[in-house]
This record gives C-alpha cells, sequence and structure tokens, in this order.
C-alpha cells in the first residue's frame, strides 16, 4: 500500500498515512487530487480507480471516506476488506466510532493503524490481538497519569 | 477494554481542539493557532523546566496543528526528549511526532537512532515494537544504515515476542524497499523463509510480506519457499471456517494470509515436484468450487473475502498458464461475474478476463462472453467499468470477431467519455489493419473513425490509412471512391480533408473516368474547403492541386488562377505564400517531363513497425500492449502492410530518393535541368524547398509552437514523409520553455498587466496583484481564430528546486474555447522563500486537429514580493554599510537599452516594488531604493543603487547597478533582472 487517506465529504482529511517518502508539497497535492477524484464518484460506481499507475480503492462509512492507494498488481477486493476491518477496529475501541472520535483523539487512530499496518503490509490481522496491544498502552497509560487541575490542562496556571 | 471517554488523557489537547472547531473562518483559525504556537514556543523556550506531561501535550498539540496542514518549525528536540522517557505514552507521543514529521535534520537523525538503539535494545516488547514502528514509518537511509544489520538477528531470535517478530519482517520490508542494498539476508534466509511455517498466523502474516519481496529480487535463494507456501495454503483452505479462530474473517479463514501466499506463488514458475503441485492444483479447485457454493453470509466482507482469495487463485492459475482446465473454469466463473450486481465484480472480472484472453487455452472461452462484454459497453453507467469492457474487447478480438468487436467500438464512440476517446480511437484504428482482410473495410473503418470522432484521430492514425493505401496497389481506387464520397458531407471534419487531400492528389485519376468525379469536380470539391481549414491543412491542399495539374492538365489554368489569387500568392503566412508562388512557378515553368518527374506518384513505404501501436504503447505504458501483437496479427492476417512490390520500378526509386529530406544528389541533377534554371535564378533553392520535407516549416507558426525540434524526428519518420504533407504537430511532454520566454519575462518585470504572449492563434492576457508573500495571477487566453481550440489544458509547473522555494496552485480552466471567446484560468502563488527560476506554464489544445503544445515562463519574479521601505539618508547609508559583505552586493555594469528619461526610470523602479527613496544620495542624478522581500521563510531586506552615467568614455549612455541584500542569491538575481530593465 502506497498511503491511506481519511477525509470527509466535505473533503477535510482526518487521518493521513504516508508509506512511501513524499515531500510535503508532493502530499498535499496527491491528497488534494485523490479526495477530489473520490468525493466527484456517484454511489454505486466501483470502489476501485485507476490513478496514475497505482489503483484508488475507496468505501465510505457514514460521513467519512476511507481510501487506499494500493500497487498496480494488489488485490482491490482484499484492500476493500483491509478498510473494512481498520473500521472494525476503530469501532470496537471507540464504541460505534464516529468522525468527532477521530478528530479528537487523532493519536489513538494513527496508533491502532500502526498495530495493524506497518510499512503498508497487514500485520496483524486479528482483531482481538490488535485490541489487546492498543488496550495494553492505554493500562500503562492509566498507570502513569496522576489527575491534574481542570486549570493547570487549559494551561491557565 | 478501558472505556474511552473524550478528553481522557490531555484535556488541554481535548480544548484546543475543539477552539479549532468553533473557529468560523479560516483567518480566525490561523489567530487561533500562531496564538497556539506562540504559547508552546514560550514554554518550551521558557526557563521552567517541562515535565514530561506537558512535553507531551504541547508535542501533540503540534502534531495536530501539523495535520490541519500548518508547517512546524520547531518542537521536534521536545518530541526527541519524549523517545527517552520512561513513561510509555510519552514516548508513544515522541514517535508518533518523529514519525509524522521527520526532518532530514542529521543531528536530530543521529538523536533519533540513539533512542531507537536504546529501545531496540531494552528487551521491552512495547518498546521495542514502537522503534520498529517508528523505522518501518520513517524508512530513511540513515535508519537502514543504522539497524539494517540488526533487525534480522531480532526477526529470527528464538526468544524474540511474537509481536516483535512481526514488526521486524515488515520493518526490514520498509528497510529493504528504500535501501536494498543496505539489507543483506545471507545466512538468515532460510530462517526467514522457515517463518512460514511459524505457528502465529500473525507471523506468517507479517513475514510473507517480507518473503514475497525478497523473492521478487532474488528468486533462487528463496525458491524453497514455494513447497512451504502450498502446504501452509493447502492447510487453510482446507480447514474448516472456525479452526483458524480470530483469523477467519466473515467465516473466510485467513483470507489475507491466503492471498499473501497465493500472490507469493506468483514469483514463481509450477513447482516442479509432483507432488506439491498436485496439492497446489487441489487448493486452486477447492477455491474454484467454494466459489460456486451457496455464501455462508449475506454480508458484503463475507463475498469480498472469498472472492479476494478466488481473484488472487485465477491470478495464480494465469501466471501459470498450464492448466487448460482450471483456465477454462476460471473464465467460467468470471463470466458469471459478468453478470453480477455488485458493480466491483463485474469491474474486477472484466480487468482478470482481459489477461485470460491472452492465453491460447482460454482465449476461446472467453469470446464467447463477447455478447456480455458488448452488452456492458452499452450499458455500465460508471466510466471506469467501461473502460474495462472496452480493453478486454480489444483483447478477445481476432479475425473471427473483428467485424463485430470494431462495429461496437464504432458506435460506442459516438457517445463514448471524452477522457477514453483517443485511446479508444487508436484501438480500433490497429484492429482495423491487424484484422484487415480485405482493405476496402480498413479504409471504411479508418473513414468512419474520423467522421464520427475526428477530433481524437491522431496524426499516426491518418499517417497509416495513406501508407496502407500508398503500399496497397488493390485499394488505392477503392480509397480515392471512398473518400471522395465522404468529402461530399457539407460539415466534414479537417482531418478528412486532410486524407482527401493526399488520397485524390495522389490517385484522383483512378476515379476521374466517372463524370461524377470529373478531375474537376474533384478539384472543385476540395476547394471548398480550403477556406475552413487550418493553415497546415491548407498547406496540403496546394500540393495537392500541384498534383492535380500533373495528372489532368486540363485543371492547370483553373488550378493556377487559384495559386495566383491574392489570399494564396499574398497570404499572410509565409508557408502557404512560399507553396502558392513556388507551385505557380512550378507550374509554368517546368515541362511536362519535369513536372511528371517532380510529382510522380509516392513509392511504398518501408514496413515498420505500426507507429498507432506504438503510440498506444506510449499512452499504456509498457506491458499493456504485447509487443508481439502486430507481429501476431501479420501472421494471421498475412502481408498487410507489405512494401516493395514495386520497388524494383525505377520511377518510384527516383521519386523516392528526390523525396528525401535532405537536397540529394538527384536534386542537384534536377535543379541543373535547363528549364528552371533559365527561367528563374532562384528556382534552385526553390526546388530544393519543395522537397525538403519539414524543414520548408521553420519559419511557419507551428515551428514557433514547438520548440523541441529534436524530438520531432521520430514523429516525422513515421509520417507519409513526402514533400508534401502538412507539418505535423509534436506531441511532447518535456515542456521547454519558447525561446523568446525570458524576453517576455524580462517584459513584467517592473509591471503586472498586459499581453504575456501571442502568435496567430492565441493571444495571452496577464493581471497579477501581490501582497506579502502571496500573489494572484488571473490568465485571458484569447483564440484568435474563428475554430474552436477544444482539449485545453494548462499545467504550471516549477522546475527543479523552484518546487520547494513557490508553491503554485491554479485552478483548472474551460477545455474548449469557442472561435473568438476568452477564458479566464487563476493561479494562486505563495513564495516560500527566494527564488531565482520562473514557474513553467505549459498550454496544449487542438486547434483543427492538430495539437499544439507551447511552454512559456510564467513572469513571477522576486521582486514581485516586494515591500517597499522608507528610510531617511542617514538610515539607508547605515544599513548599506551593515550589508558590506562581498557576497551581499551584486554590482553590473551595463550600456542604456533606452533614452535615459528620468520620469521613465522612476516609473519602472516603482513598478519594481521597491521604495523610491529621493534626497538619499548626495548626487542627485541617482535613484537608491529599499525594500523588503517578504517570503514565508524569511525577510530579505535589499537596497538598490542605480547610477546613471549619460557621457561614460565610450560615449555610450552606462548605468551602474548596485545590489546590496542580506542574501546572496536575492542580490544576485535581483541585479540580473534590472540589467535588463534599463
Amino acid at each position: 500500500m502506497q498511503f491511506m487517506l481519511l477525509f470527509s465529504r466535505q473533503g477535510k482529511l482526518r487521518l493521513q498515512k504516508w508509506y512511501v517518502p513524499l515531500s510535503d508539497t508532493q502530499k498535499k497535492k496527491i491528497s488534494r487530487e485523490v479526495i477530489q477524484m473520490v468525493l466527484a464518484r456517484k454511489p454505486k460506481m466501483c470502489s476501485f480507480l485507476e490513478w496514475r499507475d497505482q489503483k484508488i480503492v475507496y468505501k465510505r462509512y457514514a460521513s467519512l471516506y476511507f481510501c487506499c492507494a494500493v500497487e498496480d498488481q494488489e488485490n482491490e477486493l482484499i484492500t476493500l476488506e483491509i478498510i473494512h476491518r481498520y473500521v472494525e477496529l476503530l469501532d470496537k475501541y471507540f464504541g460505534s466510532v464516529c468522525e468527532l472520535d477521530i478528530i479528537f483523539n487523532f493519536e489513538k487512530a494513527y496508533y491502532i493503524l500502526d498495530e495493524f499496518i506497518l510499512g503498508g503490509e497487514a500485520q496483524e490481522t486479528s482483531k482481538k490481538i490488535v485490541l489487546k496491544a492498543i488496550e495494553q498502552a492505554d493500562m500503562l497509560q492509566e498507570e502513569a497519569e496522576t489527575p491534574r487541575s481542570v486549570l493547570e490542562e487549559i494551561g491557565l496556571t | 477494554m478501558p472505556a474511552v471517554s473524550k478528553g481522557d488523557g490531555m484535556r488541554g489537547l481535548a480544548v484546543f481542539i475543539s477552539d479549532i472547531r468553533n473557529c468560523k473562518s479560516k483567518e480566525a483559525e490561523i489567530k487561533r493557532i500562531n496564538k497556539e504556537l506562540a504559547n508552546i514556543r514560550s514554554k518550551f523556550k521558557g526557563d521552567k523546566a517541562l515535565d514530561g506531561y506537558s512535553k507531551k501535550k504541547y508535542v501533540c498539540k503540534l502534531l495536530f496543528i501539523f495535520l490541519l496542514g500548518h508547517d512546524i518549525d520547531f518542537g521536534h528536540m521536545e518530541a526527541v526528549n519524549l523517545l527517552s522517557s520512561n513513561k510509555y505514552t510519552e514516548k508513544q507521543i515522541g514517535y508518533l511526532f518523529i514519525s509524522v514529521l521527520v526532518n532530514s535534520n542529521s543531528e536530530l537523525i543521529r538523536l533519533i537512532n540513539n533512542a531507537i538503539k536504546n529501545d531496540l535494545s531494552s528487551r521491552n516488547p512495547t518498546f521495542m515494537c514502537l522503534a520498529l514502528h517508528c523505522i518501518a514509518n520513517v524508512g530513511s537511509r540513515e535508519m537502514a544504515e543504522a539497524f539494517a544489520g540488526e533487525i534480522p538477528r531480532i526477526l529470527v531470535a528464538g526468544d524474540t515476542m511474537d509481536s516483535v517478530k512481526q514488526s521486524a519482517a515488515l520493518c526490514l520490508l520498509r528497510l529493504y524497499k528504500t535501501s536494498p542494498d543496505l539489507v543483506l539476508m545471507g545466512e538468515w534466509t532460510s530462517r526467514v523463509v522457515h517463518l512460514l511455517n511459524d505457528q502465529h498466523m500473525g507471523v506468517v502474516t507479517a513475514a510473507i510480506s517480507l518473503i514475497t519481496c525478497l523473492s521478487q529480487k532474488n528468486p533462487d535463494e528463496f525458491k524453497t519457499c514455494v513447497s512451504l507456501a502450498v502446504s501452509r495454503l493447502s492447510r487453510i483452505v482446507s480447514s474448516a471456517s472456525t479452526d483458524l479462530q480470530d483469523y477467519t474473517y466473515y467465516f473466510v479463514p485467513a483470507p489475507w494470509l491466503s492471498c499473501k501466499l497465493l500472490r507469493l506463488l506468483q514469483c514463481y514458475p509450477p513447482p516442479e515436484d509432483g507432488a506439491v503441485k498436485g496439492r497446489l492444483v487441489e487448493c486452486l479447485e477447492t477455491i474454484l468450487n467454494k466459489a460456486q457454493e451457496p455464501p455462508k453470509s449475506k454480508k458484503v466482507q463475507h463475498s469480498n473475502a472469498k472472492n479476494a482469495i478466488l481473484f488472487e487463485a485465477i491470478s495464480l492459475i494465469i501466471h501459470y498458464d498450464s492448466e487448460p482446465n482450471l483456465l477454462v473454469r476460471a473464465c467460467n466463473q468470471l463470466g458469471q461475474f459478468l453478470q453480477h450486481r455488485e458493480t466491483n465484480l463485474r469491474y474486477l472480472a472484466l480487468e482478470s478476463m482481459c489477461t485470460l484472453a491472452s492465453s491460447e487455452f482460454s482465449h476461446e472461452a472467453v469470446k464467447t462472453h463477447i455478447e456480455t462484454v458488448i452488452n456492458a459497453l452499452k450499458t455500465e453507467r460508471d466510466v471506469s467499468v467501461r473502460q474495462r469492457a472496452a480493453d478486454l474487447l480489444y483483447a478477445m478480438c481476432d479475425r473471427s470477431n473483428a467485424k463485430q468487436i470494431v462495429a461496437e467500438m464504432l458506435s460506442y464512440l459516438e457517445t463514448a467519455d471524452y477522457s477514453i476517446r483517443e485511446e479508444m480511437v487508436l484501438k480500433v484504428a490497429i484492429l482495423a489493419e491487424k484484422y484487415a482482410v480485405d482493405y476496402s473495410w480498413y479504409v471504411d473503418t479508418i473513414l468512419n473513425l474520423i467522421r464520427i470522432a475526428g477530433d481524437y484521430v491522431s496524426e499516426e492514425v491518418w499517417y497509416r490509412v495513406i501508407q496502407i493505401v500508398i503500399n496497397r496497389d488493390d485499394v488505392q481506387g477503392y480509397a480515392a471512391k471512398t473518400v471522395f464520397e465522404a468529402l461530399q458531407a457539407p460539415a466534414c471534419h479537417e482531418n478528412m480533408v486532410k486524407v482527401g487531400g493526399y488520397i485524390l492528389g495522389e490517385f484522383g485519376n483512378l476515379i476521374a473516368g466517372d463524370p461524377r468525379s470529373s478531375p474537376l469536380v474533384q478539384f472543385n470539391l476540395l476547394h471548398s474547403k480550403f477556406h475552413l481549414c487550418s493553415v497546415p491543412t491548407r498547406a496540403l491542399l496546394l500540393s495537392a492541386y500541384i498534383k492535380f495539374i500533373n495528372l489532368f492538365p486540363e485543371t492547370k489554368s483553373t488550378i493556377q488562377e487559384v495559386l495566383r489569387s491574392d489570399s494564396q500568392i499574398r497570404n499572410s503566412d509565409v508557408e502557404l505564400q512560399q507553396r502558392a508562388v513556388e507551385y505557380l512557378k512550378l507550374s509554368s515553368i517546368a515541362s511536362t517531363d519535369v513536372l511528371a518527374t517532380v510529382l510522380e506518384e509516392m513509392p511504398p513505404f518501408p514496413e515498420r513497425e505500426s507507429s498507432i501501436l506504438a503510440k498506444l504503447k506510449k499512452k499504456k505504458g509498457p506491458g499493456a500492449v504485447s509487443v508481439n501483437e502486430l507481429e501476431e496479427g501479420k501472421r494471421e492476417g498475412g502481408e498487410l502492410n507489405g512494401g516493395g512490390e514495386r520497388g524494383g520500378d525505377s520511377s518510384a526509386i527516383a521519386a523516392s530518393n528526390a523525396s528525401t529530406p535532405s537536397p540529394s544528389a538527384d536534386l542537384l541533377g534536377l535543379r541543373a535541368g535547363p528549364p528552371v534554371t533559365a527561367a528563374a535564378p532562384s528556382a534552385g533553392s526553390l526546388l530544393v524547398d519543395v522537397f525538403s520535407e519539414a524543414g520548408i516549416n521553420d519559419d511557419g507558426f507551428l515551428r514557433d509552437l514547438e520548440p523541441t525540434t529534436e524530438s520531432s524526428d521520430s514523429l516525422l519518420a513515421e509520417g507519409p514523409g513526402d514533400s508534401d504533407s502538412a507539418p505535423p504537430s509534436v506531441v511532447s511532454e518535456d515542456p521547454t520553455p519558447l525561446p523568446e520566454s525570458d524576453e517576455l519575462l524580462n517584459k513584467f518585470v517592473c509591471k503586472n498587466n498586459g499581453v504575456l504572449f501571442e502568435n496567430q492563434l492565441l493571444q495571452i492576457g496577464i493581471k497579477s496583484e501581490y501582497r506579502q508573500n502571496l500573489g494572484r495571477i488571473y490568465l485571458f487566453y484569447g483564440n484568435k481564430t474563428s475554430v474552436q481550440f477544444v482539449t485545453f489544458t494548462t499545467t504550471v509547473t516549477c522546475p527543479g528546486e523552484l518546487q520547494s522555494q513557490l508553491n503554485v496552485q491554479s485552478k483548472p480552466v474551460e477545455p474548449l474555447i469557442e472561435g473568438g471567446a476568452q477564458v479566464q484560468q487563476v493561479i494562486n502563488i505563495e513564495c516560500l522563500t527566494d527564488f531565482s527560476d520562473a514557474p513553467l506554464l505549459n498550454i496544449k489544445f487542438r486547434y483543427g486537429g492538430a495539437l499544439q503544445n507551447l511552454t512559456l515562463k510564467l513572469p513571477v519574479t522576486i521582486n514581485k514580493f516586494f515591500q517597499p521601505t522608507e528610510m531617511a539618508s542617514h538610515d539607508f547609508f547605515q544599513r548599506w554599510k551593515q550589508l558590506s559583505q562581498p557576497q551581499q552586493e551584486a554590482q553590473k555594469i551595463f550600456k542604456a537599452s533606452h533614452a535615459m528619461d528620468t520620469e521613465v526610470l522612476k516609473a519602472k523602479l516603482l513598478g519594481l516594488g521597491m521604495a523610491l527613496l529621493e534626497n538619499v544620495d548626495p548626487n542627485p542624478e541617482n535613484f537608491v531604493c529599499a525594500g523588503v522581500i517578504q517570503s514565508k521563510a524569511q525577510q530579505v531586506g535589499s537596497l538598490l543603487r542605480l547610477e546613471p552615467n549619460a557621457q561614460a568614455q565610450s560615449g555610450e549612455q552606462m548605468y551602474r547597478l548596485t545590489v546590496r541584500s542580506s542574501k546572496d542569491t536575492v542580490s544576485k538575481r535581483l541585479c540580473e533582472l534590472l540589467a535588463e530593465q534599463f
């Protein structure tokens, strides 16, 4: 996989993961191009698009589009299910995930993705194992943190 | 499962994100972000040491700001500090920041690598995984150098945890992709291959990606993976749906691993070991069988996972191309999908069948689906699916169905999407040529192509039909008759006029016996189109007319009259004028014999690869069209373009020589001919001009549009190659700017509005405005002709390092410009840092079928981002002195190219964008200016002094220009730009 983008119906990028080295300018250009292309698609059209020498595989879940670019030889259907499994992981972790969860907890969305896909390839496809790894990290977080005052949190002290 | 309540973790971050979301405008958002950045910056710089938690929170905010699309230029150090925290979440944020915002700053990379090294040797699996994730995410060469030796060890060590192995395998894969020379598997090879046997499915899933990539590069070293992969696959395929527990996905056992196993096997030929092969064939049959079973779930995930494996299995079957039984079964399965209600499946079935069509075992089976595919072409609502259907029709075409397929594709062309028309045209042209049994069908097909989709018929296509007609005696009469009929249509495409002009000029005599197509009728028909055509076509028609004079002496006076008319002989286009003058002379001076020799029928073309095929290959990229395709076609279709039958004809040879591009010996002989020399002393050059190929067009406007003359050679060589052909327009991807573009650029250094470019077809006006480091340019493209421009596209590119110096965004422009109309394009520019080059503006469009391509420099120069600075004399000289390092100054002494008019000079300097400072220089003749260049990265203060010397020693008016600025590149560039202005 070359990259994965999550974006809203309004074209706002919510998560971007790049598995090939690109400059920030190139990334911005590609995101714009791909978002524009996918948003122009009508429902019931097929989920695959030829793009440059790659393939775009996308699917919409509620207000969010999940979109992957894969190499020409890659299996489109299994990529579609990669997307679905990632949605399942987010859903299970956040409990009926919605766009806001991903906005406010973007770092978590990245952690979950890193456990599931690494370097553009599936690392662990078992839902249980991925979630267990994230849970463990959360446990470590809870142990480590002491409660703070609200004022301190918003930087007023 | 821990409850995830919003705002656990970092409340300050949540508050900030809410604030951003509540911002009503982009400006408000930027304001809020700048406030936050200032706050974070002061925290990081403050005296009070920040605790880990605060550091984490601020780094996370920075990350959020970056992901919103803003640039972040600090905080890297704090993120690196977090890496060495003992607290997992702090470390995690640190790594996330590094992964997203890697900086090529080598100092930092060294620190990062240090932290990674510590974590890798910590023996804490969660820390090790974080470190490996970071390497895999960044994947830089420095990291490969530091860790490529260590990771294989971690991967195969007996005591490594499964999760770490998984990360190590994919981390290594990423490093191998970026720096294959640094990843040496050597001694580890066999242990890595044996990971395919690992008990943990997750380890196998991760390892197989690595093994597949390594196998592609070193198949021999990894070939033991084949039998391991087959046995693993066999175990999965034969397992019950519950055996694999959590690796079963919607009742499908291990779909990801299955697909990857099948993909790995595609790196190798069929297994030689009979037992292994038997087991594999069994697997493939089981997969095909399962496709026929009723689904275990109605969920689309179930069928997708199942079909993903099926398609991958079919790919393997096609890759082996040795099991007829499996190939035919695969084809039947795909045939079922062709009518499936899921668009995705129809798309994939069409795509997959395309490769099946090229196998000799399944070609016939694929052909049985022709009606379904034709139907898909007509009824699919999604253009990408229709495109696949067109591809498949092309792939399944052979002698038996060529007429049907070509007819269907032609009728589809009438309504086809613009995006795919050109490719469809090429495909139809290739199929028609490849499977032509009788050439009249071929000629009909190509003329139909021109009729239906003339705009998309490229030069290659109509060149080719002419090559073939010239090489085939038996079709010449038919071609002449058909094209004559086609030209009767009141509105016919310019490409039709070109083909008509060429063919009637060569073979009009073959139909001249019929009074309905007598020479004069033919001529009048052609000439009725003349005034509607573009210059290149008119040039071609003039050549057809001179051929008519040769073929039909009775038309001589009529044609001479046409040539003699003011609209020809005094045409403002030099090319047309030259042809008219020369042909008129030639027809009146040369004897019938000389005329007949000069205008001898074209000799056959040497057989060569179809240029159309070459074009399609280029368009689709390698692999899209098999190299052997045309040869195959020949094998089946016999000699199609067989030249040579007439090769022995001596007059043909003479003419052939005569029509070579360079003035050859034969030409010299001709030139020595008494009638010519006697009558016109300049006739020598005249004849050379008549015969030299595209060389005559050097002054023509097309040449102006096409600066890349080198690349035109190959295309010219593919053309009909005679002296009379219109100059082919050159399609070049290389945006070399026009030679005069620098001059055009200089025109706009001191002004923002005006006419940027103009030729006979097109006028480009420009209006621009700049504020701080931002600019907006309005371009106005005006069509000066009465014919519409189609497929009008413009691209703005920043060559080389300019890409990182300017951020240029252009809005797309209307693809069609009606005759006389004007369209507007807006281009936004952001100056990131100082720069010297100008962005290139490439413009392509079709005018009367010919592709026009030109590249200009967009007049964006560094001085556009000047902010004028007023200052007193004292301040000026103080700053002047501060900028006294030699590289900060650039100086030029040059001759005045315009009169030294003080008011004009002032206006120019003001136009430059700096403040013109009065009463600063002790010498009132001199001019001094000050300004600050605003770029996103920095501000560059610049001072300028211009000293006119009206009576220099040489008697010429001279200037001395001195520019000083805090940046050497800026001084230099300003000096260069200004030296051209006065």
